[in-house]
């Protein structure tokens, strides 16, 4: 028994016969009967010519099948001609081969199991203390134990040569600063729908719908200039109910954020950040669709269900001059999900 | 000698004046592999990985990786004129436009979906038979450590073409990300190259999913396959099956034709599937916009224990301290939780060790129920993972069932606690009982619903003994010994060296081992077999002439 054999379990070790034998070998029909390997043999024969057959229909399909031609296909639904006939074609090729190999193994080649022997992994002890002499004399020549302070030095330099390789990271991204605490809302800032970029006036607005909208300013932002960021964070719904229905507010004593029942909220969950629009009118919830937070407008937007820890921000929103929706301000805290700096 | 062999040896010499490829030949030609059907789920997983990489490589002739948005003026006309990033738009490119290419692109999320759940399944293999001990522990973390790289792969992947759904899935994945106390805004800032959604993150995960991870990958499938083979495979017990020896077919011919074959054959199937099934259709789904989303958004399903934990946390995890926030409710399901997952994973093969003081050699593998502690361990394992992938489908589940999502929700958070230990008690008990039928069927034989009137009027229901194979099957549990507890003192009283540890692992040891049934000993299977011989043999042989014929046979 070898050294790493630690415990005193009885089981077979190296050399051990074991009690049962290997039972007998049966032979197969295609062993003892030549007709049968033959009729093996025209199969295995049959898939390999069919794979290739298939493949030639691959390149004809792939020739003559253009795009855009869709097929309906039973309960499989429409579906494109060319993927299918090039899909088919080429898996029953590919397909084809290897139930021919299979069934090649199975009824053709030798079935009889064979017994080897399996060997100690590890090195011989011998091998071992050869290694670790070898190590030792490597090391008392290179004389890393004896000067230290190059083996300190070296210690240290390699400690700190990777800084480099992460200081360089820092230009992946800009800092943070406080950008994920302002939108792009402005004192005045029109409310427009943001599928027709139409500004609002309340009347447009019935009791019980809700509406997707942003700030007019955004189309005005170009792509490159962050259109896309400003879009991520200034989207909100717009709402409207009975004002006797609304319970609470986000706006401090003294202020109403809302115009006459009409309720603006950030678009994008506390949660993790997915947009919200699904809306249950009679319960004024608001409930996302990735992980099912769900928030009451009517009572300032808190968490009633779901994951989220934090209520929907509200928009503080009036009419101005010309009776369109307007924001008061921008959003009094950051929208989005909930980060270190957030506070 | 025939022709090829001719020219085998040919080839073969000239190759031998520069590398020694006969002696490597001689070696492993005729290595031997034993055959189980379970054995065919770690191929299918690097079958998939190699049509992974060779699908993939062809998408990345036409794909894109572009955030620049362009009008689509494509074939699909739905969208035409719509704006789109480039990615989306070559993506839809691939879909309509590229003959074959829709089905590549199937072909690759097919096999991506394949190539995750293969390695799980074989994961569970390798778990309940034993197949991580020593000296195969190494291979277990290589093994786990892919399954993980290969989430986040295939994560990779499906967010590339930019479409809405993906979009949303990378939305989460950087408020995730943002959840992460002190560094969380500034990684997220590092990663999208400034806010969400940026310019730069497709082009950035581009270059992580077809250069950086499957290189990764490919390293580690290589370490694995190489370790598989110096270690040669583990076999299932068996007469002629030892610890010492391996019983199998050789790798030339046998297994190049099956294994070879088999590698035709999940390509074929997966080919025939990515033909016939529409897998992500991106068309659908539109391009992504920052402020859109799809209902039942649901990520790729081996992401969905992830979602569905986000899912379960109830409102409110989040504290404010010292002007900081800390998002409980999303770093702890979102990283917190998976980070203790894997590490638990990868240590299990330590931790048993540990507990069984075991450092002999494996290659025998177990029978689930005779490590019964390990099998629910497992099963408990499962179950957890399950109803979180449950949870992950809350609205699906939902809409199908008309069960509000709320009450889904409910009975995971409640179930994610209950059920784990009732399966693990359940299975528990299963395996104990199995063991004990395990020990009668060697002691006593199976019943064989003939039952005999003895002259004297007793019933007997004649026993007939089990085959060799069940014998030796049966017979290949070895039990491990309890490690106990020292005395506190020895015999002068001194308090013994390293107590508290020893005692803890002697609780742990009886915790593993200490219900299981003992093997039966050679002098009782000797026993029983004379006992019951002396008791009706005699009797039942006069009665039958020697057997052949049951006169008096009930049913019950």
């Amino acid at each position: 028994m070898s050294d790493n054999h630690g415990t005193d379990v009885s089981v077979a070790e190296h050399g051990d016969t074991p009690e049962f034998p290997l039972p007998p070998h049966h032979h197969r029909i295609t062993d003892t009967d030549p007709k049968a390997a033959k009729r093996a043999e025209r199969q295995v024969a049959a898939m390999f010519g069919l794979s290739a057959l298939c493949t030639i229909g691959f390149v004809v399909a792939y020739v003559a099948i253009p795009t855009d031609t869709f097929i309906a296909l039973g309960p499989i639904g429409i579906v494109q001609l060319s993927n299918l006939v090039l899909g088919l074609t080429f898996g029953l090729a590919i397909l084809l081969i290897g139930l021919g190999a299979i069934q090649w193994a199975k009824k053709l080649m030798a079935d009889e199991e064979i017994i080897g022997e399996r060997h100690p992994l590890g090195s011989p002890k011998e091998d071992q203390d050869a290694a670790l002499a070898e190590f030792q004399t490597g090391l008392a020549e290179s004389g890393f134990v004896e000067r230290k302070i190059v083996r300190r030095t070296l210690i240290g330099a390699l400690a700190l040569f990777p800084i480099p390789l992460i200081v360089v990271l820092k230009d992946m991204g800009p800092l943070p600063v406080d950008s994920l605490n302002h939108t792009i809302w402005r004192k005045g800032s029109r409310i427009v729908v943001d599928v027709t970029g139409k500004p609002l006036r309340p009347e447009d607005l019935a009791i019980g719908t809700l509406v997707s909208a942003s700030p007019e300013d955004l189309d005005k932002i170009q792509e490159l200039e962050g259109n896309q960021n400003a879009r991520a964070k200034a989207s909100i719904i717009l709402v409207r109910m009975r004002p006797s229905d609304i319970k609470s507010q986000q706006s401090p004593e003294g202020q109403t954020w809302d115009y006459q029942g009409i309720l603006a909220f950030s678009k994008i969950c506390t949660h993790v950040g997915c947009p919200i629009a699904l809306y249950q009118q009679r319960q004024h919830s608001l409930l996302c669709p990735c992980h099912q937070s769900t928030f009451d407008l009517a009572d300032g937007g808190k968490v009633i269900f779901g994951p989220a820890a934090r209520h929907m921000p509200q928009l503080p929103i009036t009419i101005d001059s010309e009776g369109y929706l307007v924001a008061q301000s921008d959003f009094q805290e950051p929208v989005g999900p909930s980060f270190w700096e957030r506070g | 000698m025939s022709l090829i062999v001719k020219e085998a040896g040919k080839a073969i010499s000239r190759a031998d004046e520069r590398a020694p490829i006969s002696s490597l030949a001689k070696a492993n030609l005729r290595k031997i592999f034993p055959d189980h059907w379970s054995f065919m789920l770690g191929e299918i997983a690097l079958y998939s990985f190699i049509i992974l990489l060779l699908t993939g490589v062809y998408l990345t002739i036409w794909f894109k990786p572009s955030m620049i948005e362009v009008p689509y003026h494509g074939s699909y006309a739905p969208l035409d004129g719509i704006p789109m990033s480039e990615a989306y738009a070559s993506a839809l490119n691939i879909s309509f436009d590229v003959r074959g290419g829709l089905l590549i692109r199937q072909i690759h999320h097919w096999a991506a979906l394949f190539f995750m759940a293969a390695m799980i399944v074989h994961m569970f293999r390798i778990f309940f038979t034993g197949a991580f001990r020593k000296p195969r522990e190494l291979n277990w973390v290589i093994g786990g450590s892919m399954i993980m790289i290969g989430l986040l792969e295939g994560f990779a992947g499906y967010s590339l073409p930019d479409d809405l759904l993906s979009g949303v899935g990378v939305r989460i994945v950087a408020g995730i990300i943002e959840s992460i106390p002190v560094v969380g805004t500034y990684l997220m800032f590092f990663i999208f190259g400034g806010q969400f959604p940026g310019s730069d993150f497709i082009p950035r995960l581009y270059t992580f999913h077809v250069l950086l991870v499957p290189g990764i990958l490919l390293a580690l499938v290589g370490l694995h396959l190489v370790l598989i083979f110096y270690h040669k495979h583990t076999q299932y017990p068996g007469p002629g099956r030892t610890n010492t020896n391996v019983v199998g077919y050789p790798l030339f011919p046998v297994y190049t034709a099956k294994a070879g074959g088999f590698f035709f054959v999940v390509f074929g199937v997966t080919v025939l599937i990515a033909s016939i099934v529409t897998i992500n259709p991106i068309w659908a789904y539109g391009p992504y916009v920052p402020d859109q989303v799809t209902a039942g958004s649901q990520p790729d399903w081996y992401i969905g224990f992830l979602d569905g934990m986000l899912r379960a946390i109830p409102p409110g995890w989040e504290t404010v301290i010292w002007g900081h926030t800390i998002s409980w409710n999303i770093f702890v399901p979102g990283l917190v939780m998976p980070g203790v997952l894997f590490t638990l994973l990868l240590g299990y093969p330590f931790i048993e060790a540990w507990v069984t003081g075991d450092t002999r050699e494996h290659h025998l593998l177990d029978r689930p129920r005779n490590a019964p502690t390990r099998t629910a361990l497992g099963v408990m394992a499962i179950t957890f993972y399950g109803i979180l992938v449950l949870n992950g489908a809350n609205d699906i589940i939902a809409q199908m069932t008309s069960i509000p999502f709320n009450y889904i929700t409910w009975f995971t958070r409640v179930g994610i606690v209950v059920f784990p230990p009732l399966a693990f008690v359940a299975t528990r008990r299963f395996c104990l009982g199995l063991q004990r039928r395990d020990r009668d069927l060697l002691l006593h034989g199976r019943e064989s619903g003939q039952v005999l009137r003895l002259p004297h009027g007793e019933f007997i229901e004649i026993h007939t003994p089990i085959s060799d194979t069940e014998k030796a099957v049966i017979l290949s549990k070895v039990d491990v010994p309890v490690i106990e507890a020292p005395p506190a003192t020895d015999e002068n009283g001194v308090v013994t060296p390293g107590l508290k540890g020893r005692r803890r692992r002697a609780k742990w040891s009886r915790f593993y081992f200490g219900d299981n049934v003992a093997k039966p000993s050679a002098a009782e299977i000797e026993a029983a077999a004379h006992h019951a011989h002396e008791e009706h043999d005699h009797e039942v042989e006069e009665l039958t002439e020697g057997g052949k014929d049951i006169p008096a046979r009930l049913t019950d």
